[in-house]
């Protein structure tokens, strides 16, 4: 099955017949099986699937961090698929951000400075006013100064989120980003990744498996066995937990 | 991502500068050496411009024999006396004097000893009177022919006052004088560069110093007002005619100071040398260090590319990271070799007996070179790693990618090759087919080798380590320490390499010189037929002699069956410059010394005959029968007639004279002698009475054979402990590499060793696993670095066959002494890192991230 753009805009990332393989002979898995879709721009979009379902997998080879078998990968105008490693340092530098699990923040910066890393990386000044509001929608402006052992765990991620934002990236790639946080800086964290959708129009896709986390998309696409199976327009935790049960029971039984 | 870089390496401080600390000494030796040789290079500029400062112009004679300043010392031909007169006439000259000034006038301290110099000369002079810059400071001037003075400095080192009598060695044996004064020099300065000084009356002065009267070292002259040195110099020389060197008094403290520094040269590079060891050392350790660094980091630099950095910004700050480290080391080391140097200028000028210090030098090549050995190194040990750090995945920062074993197969085929890259210079080196660059072919040699043996490292790891480890396998923290010392092996591998190449140069220089040791003592042993032996050890570049009546009644004793007195000089022989002997009795050559004829005969020598080894004759194309022209230190060149040839040996010298040319030799009495006693006559009744004959040659003693023998083989030890302990600094560079890799591991292992503290390994017991880490890896390093420098010195030894080593002989003991030496450096290395592992708090390394 292929996801396609509900909508006539132009796509942010795109998959084609993406296929996956590790290893070979007995020790052969195949992670990702002719995956296509889409991800518009301006939108947030999540990927769901139980363990072992290929959504991170697949979510890696769109940003370009891991290598397709088969298949094409785009971001933008750019085809991913078959860049070298100075291309996809520049692809991560102008067109990719990354908000992680474990927040990945340097522990010797101030958050300030972790929020300017990737621009000072590329050698580019941040523009003040998209830094301003920045900070201002992530409300950290205290906190600038602190280094991230003295900040909460939510505020951590608000300042990971940050970094991502900064650069203005064509698309946010975030992997399990309230996987680490309690229920309510989760939910902080994800407030602000919608709004950072719906206000300044930036592309998000994010991998989870919580479903009250998937709610916060627009747009929610389903993987299972390294397919797509399902998608959900406009969720809400129930609709994805119901799509959840069903695609557990088949999995299961198939196993 | 400067500030980035910056902020992570102030974070790491600690463990970066424990890494630089074995840049720092490697740097601190480069600079420590050039600020060393400028200091005194200086000093020796200043002391001879002072010395020369009342010479306008000198006439001396050429030398007969010009040696160079390794060579030994060189014997001024003597001016005649006449000539004096010829340079009183030239217009402009004033002050003109006969001066006599010649190295070799050794004075009886009030102890019975005579006062050695260890480098600046001991002259003989003639009284010039008191100048500018020479004052009476007691007594008079000599008047009388046993009448001496002589400067503050000797007198205070000889003990002895204004009125005493007191013996002076020179050409001639021991005469008595009477001190009348002492004199010292402007600036209350005692000696002139250290030198000791006896002035006689001239005449005396010519006959003991110069070996004849109506002669003198050199005419002094000062240039009239209204004329420049320079002008005067050359109105002399066109009054002298050729065949003399006039020289201004400029140039004379140029030249000298020039020879001086030669010398030193020979300093700079040993001091060089033991900084190239140290920086070989130092750059396993930072290798480590940033190796590991990067390990631990890899989520971090990971991120950096996740976020848009380029492998080669990943470099460069890794690269950044070693540049600060290598600036920092650099300019500790920079101040620490000004320290060292200025610490070595000191004793060097006590040593020298008062050398004034012309203050302390930094010279540009000190600073340029400290900070180009202490980045260049820093830099390229790091870049390895950083090429590593490069290779990182931005996926690392994801999830936690099991770092894979990388297999050995690449860094073991490397490690082969250059091993065998090393071997081959060796090889080359060692057998002589390098050309000209046999020393640089042989350095590359040992260098390749340690490499390769480092590259081979982790490979030989795994069956070593664990056998080593088998021993500590008894109780749990000790199998968890073995097992912890092998699951890294290129870690290992690197830490005990450091260690290794420290003990195999140890290993390796011991190895020769007990080979050297063992092979004379063995040669002279079989061949020296000689029951007691006459001779002194030399404190300075001049050999102690004796008096050769002694010679003639010591074989007058009951018993004494032959007796043979050695002399020796530098001497043009055909032209080359040889080493000569005269024996007082060549009938020992064969009797005591067990020369065989090849040739003619040697068991007698005409005046005008001469002996040579048969490597000599081979080499010169020269048989009996040749006619040689031979040139002595004193005296006018002789032609000689080869009368026999004998096989050479290492005992033999290359060419033999009459006894009658030692008249010539700079040291006109014998250096040594042989005393051969007839069967049955013992040892014990004879001695004393020889020990009573040297009572007036004070620099000499008699010794049995076996003392003798002890005695020369002996000389060695001073040269193998001053290069043990220097090298042991490489060793204790390698023990920091443990503690800091140790320290590393733990910090690494946190979450783990806090893990084994929870379910129930005690704090004694972690501290024992982290000490049996660290012992196996020592005692690994050490196991390496014996084997290889028994390999190293072993094939040395096997190439210096032909020059007489012919013996292998093996350090067991020290061999043993090193692995157990080992044992405590890994106790001692672990003592921080295992206080650290014990202190983990159990509960934060478990929720450690």
């Amino acid at each position: 099955m292929t996801a396609t753009v509900g909508r006539q805009a132009q796509a942010a990332a795109r998959a084609n017949d993406v296929w996956k393989v590790y290893g070979s002979g007995e020790a052969q898995v195949i992670a990702l099986r002719g995956v296509s879709a889409e991800f518009e721009r301006g939108r947030f979009t999540a990927i769901m699937g139980p363990s072992g379902s290929g959504k991170s997998t697949l979510m890696h080879c769109l940003a370009g961090l891991d290598s397709v078998t088969r298949g094409t990968v785009m971001i933008g105008d750019t085809t991913v698929t078959g860049l070298n490693d100075s291309g996809l340092t520049k692809l991560r530098r102008d067109k990719v951000g990354f908000i992680f699990q474990q927040f990945n923040l340097l522990p010797t910066l101030t958050a300030q400075e972790n929020i300017l890393l990737p621009l000072s990386i590329a050698g580019r000044k941040a523009d003040p006013a998209w830094y301003d509001t920045v900070i201002d929608t992530v409300g950290l402006r205290e906190r600038l100064g602190h280094r991230p052992a003295q900040l909460s765990g939510g505020q951590q991620q608000r300042v990971a989120c940050a970094r991502a934002l900064v650069a203005r990236p064509e698309v946010i790639f975030a992997d399990e980003p309230t996987g680490n946080l309690d229920s309510r800086s989760g939910a902080e964290v994800l407030n602000f990744l919608r709004n950072s959708v719906r206000e300044h129009g930036q592309t998000i896709v994010m991998v989870t498996h919580d479903p009250t986390a998937a709610a916060y998309a627009d747009r929610v696409v389903f993987l299972a066995d390294g397919q797509i199976v399902s998608e959900l327009i406009e969720p809400t935790a129930d609709t994805v937990l119901d799509t959840m049960k069903k695609l557990d029971a088949p999995v299961e039984v198939g196993n | 991502m400067l500030r980035a870089t910056l902020k992570s390496l102030l974070a790491r401080k600690l463990r970066l500068l424990l890494s630089g600390l074995a840049v720092v000494l490697g740097v601190m030796f480069v600079s420590g050496a050039f600020v060393l040789t400028d200091t005194l290079g200086r000093s020796f500029d200043a002391v001879f411009a002072d010395a020369y400062a009342e010479v306008d112009v000198n006439v001396a004679a050429k030398p007969k024999v010009e040696l160079s300043e390794t060579e030994g010392e060189q014997v001024a031909a003597p001016v005649p006396a006449s000539l004096v007169e010829r340079v009183k006439a030239v217009p402009g000259a004033a002050d003109v004097q006969g001066v006599v000034a010649a190295d070799g006038a050794r004075l009886i301290g009030a102890n019975g000893k005579v006062v050695t110099s260890f480098g600046p000369p001991q002259l003989g002079e003639n009284w010039l009177g008191e100048s500018d810059l020479v004052k009476l400071r007691e007594g008079r001037e000599p008047r009388a022919d046993d009448e001496i003075v002589v400067n503050a400095a000797l007198a205070k080192a000889a003990n002895v006052k204004v009125g005493d009598r007191v013996g002076v060695l020179t050409l001639a044996p021991k005469k008595e004088f009477t001190l009348v004064g002492v004199f010292g020099y402007s600036g209350g300065r005692d000696s002139v560069g250290g030198a000791n000084e006896v002035a006689f009356t001239t005449g005396v002065a010519q006959q003991l110093m110069l070996g004849k009267p109506d002669v003198f070292s050199n005419i002094s002259a000062r240039a009239a007002d209204g004329t420049t040195p320079e002008a005067l110099r050359d109105e002399v020389s066109r009054a002298v005619g050729g065949g003399y060197d006039v020289k201004t008094g400029e140039q004379l403290a140029d030249d000298a100071s020039a020879g001086l520094k030669e010398g030193l040269s020979f300093f700079n590079k040993i001091l060089l040398g033991f900084a190239a060891v140290a920086l070989l050392v130092g750059t396993f350790l930072i290798l480590n260090t940033f190796s590991i660094i990067v390990a631990q980091r890899t989520r971090e630099l990971a991120l950096m590319r996740a976020i848009g950095a380029s492998g080669r910004q990943v470099i460069g700050s890794v690269v950044l990271e070693a540049v600060a480290v290598g600036l920092i080391a650099s300019v500790l080391g920079l101040a620490a070799g000004i320290g060292v140097g200025a610490l070595l200028a000191y004793l060097f000028g006590k040593l020298a007996g008062g050398l004034s210090l012309a203050g302390l030098g930094v010279p540009p090549a000190a600073v340029i070179g400290a900070f180009a050995v202490g980045l260049v190194i820093t830099v390229v040990a790091a870049l390895l790693p950083a090429l590593r750090a490069a290779r990182i995945p931005p996926i690392a920062a994801m999830q936690d990618v099991a770092t894979p074993d990388r297999p050995l197969t690449k860094v073991t085929v490397g490690g082969a090759v250059v091993t065998t890259i090393g071997a081959v210079l060796l090889f080359l080196g060692l057998s002589g087919n390098a050309g000209g660059n046999t020393l640089a072919t042989i350095l590359g040699g040992v260098l390749f080798a340690f490499i390769g043996v480092a590259l081979l490292t982790p490979v030989i790891s795994r069956p070593v380590v664990a056998l080593l480890g088998a021993i500590f396998s008894w109780s749990v923290p000790g199998k968890l320490g073995r097992l912890n010392s092998g699951r890294n092996p290129r870690r290992t591998a690197i830490t005990a390499a450091a260690l290794m190449v420290g003990i195999a140069l140890v290993t390796g220089v011991t190895v020769i010189l007990d080979s050297a040791k063992g092979s004379i003592s063995a040669l002279a042993e079989d061949t020296i037929k000689a029951e007691l032996v006459i001779s002194g050890s030399a404190s300075g570049p001049r050999p102690p002699s004796f008096d050769p009546a002694v010679l003639d009644k010591t074989a007058a004793i009951p018993g004494v069956q032959l007796v043979d007195g050695e002399y020796g000089d530098m001497a043009t022989v055909g032209g080359e410059r040889t080493w000569v002997a005269a024996s007082s009795n060549v009938a020992a050559l064969e009797r005591i010394f067990g020369a065989k004829a090849t040739a003619g005969d040697i068991s007698r020598l005409a005046p005008d005959q001469m002996l040579l080894s048969s490597d000599t004759a081979k080499a010169r194309n020269l048989s009996v029968g040749s006619t040689v022209p031979v040139q002595l230190s004193r005296g006018e060149a002789r032609t000689y007639t080869v009368s026999g040839i004998y096989e050479s040996s290492q005992l033999t010298n290359p060419v033999v004279l009459p006894p009658q040319a030692a008249a010539d030799f700079a040291i006109p009495q014998p250096i040594q002698g042989f005393v051969q006693l007839a069967p049955g006559t013992s040892v014990g009744a004879v001695q004393p009475q020889v020990e009573r004959l040297l009572a007036d040659s004070p620099e000499v003693s008699v010794a049995d054979r076996a003392a003798f023998i002890k005695q020369q083989t002996s000389q060695l030890d001073t040269p193998l402990r001053m290069i043990q302990i220097l090298l042991a600094l490489a060793i204790v560079i390698a023990v920091l590499g443990i503690i800091n890799t140790l320290a590393l591991s733990v910090l690494e292992r946190t979450r783990e060793l806090g893990l084994l503290r929870a379910i129930g390994l005690r704090r004694a017991q972690t501290m024992r696993m982290i000490t049996v880490e660290a012992v196996v890896i020592s005692i690994f390093g050490a196991l390496l670095g014996v084997v290889v420098g028994t390999g190293l010195g072993a094939a040395v030894v096997r190439a210096l066959k032909d020059e007489g080593i012919t013996d292998l002989v093996l350090p067991w003991g020290q061999m043993v002494t090193f692995l157990v030496l080992a044992a405590i450096i890994g106790v001692v290395a672990a003592v921080l890192p295992a206080i650290r592992a014990a202190r983990i708090n159990v509960l934060g390394a478990i929720a450690h991230d």
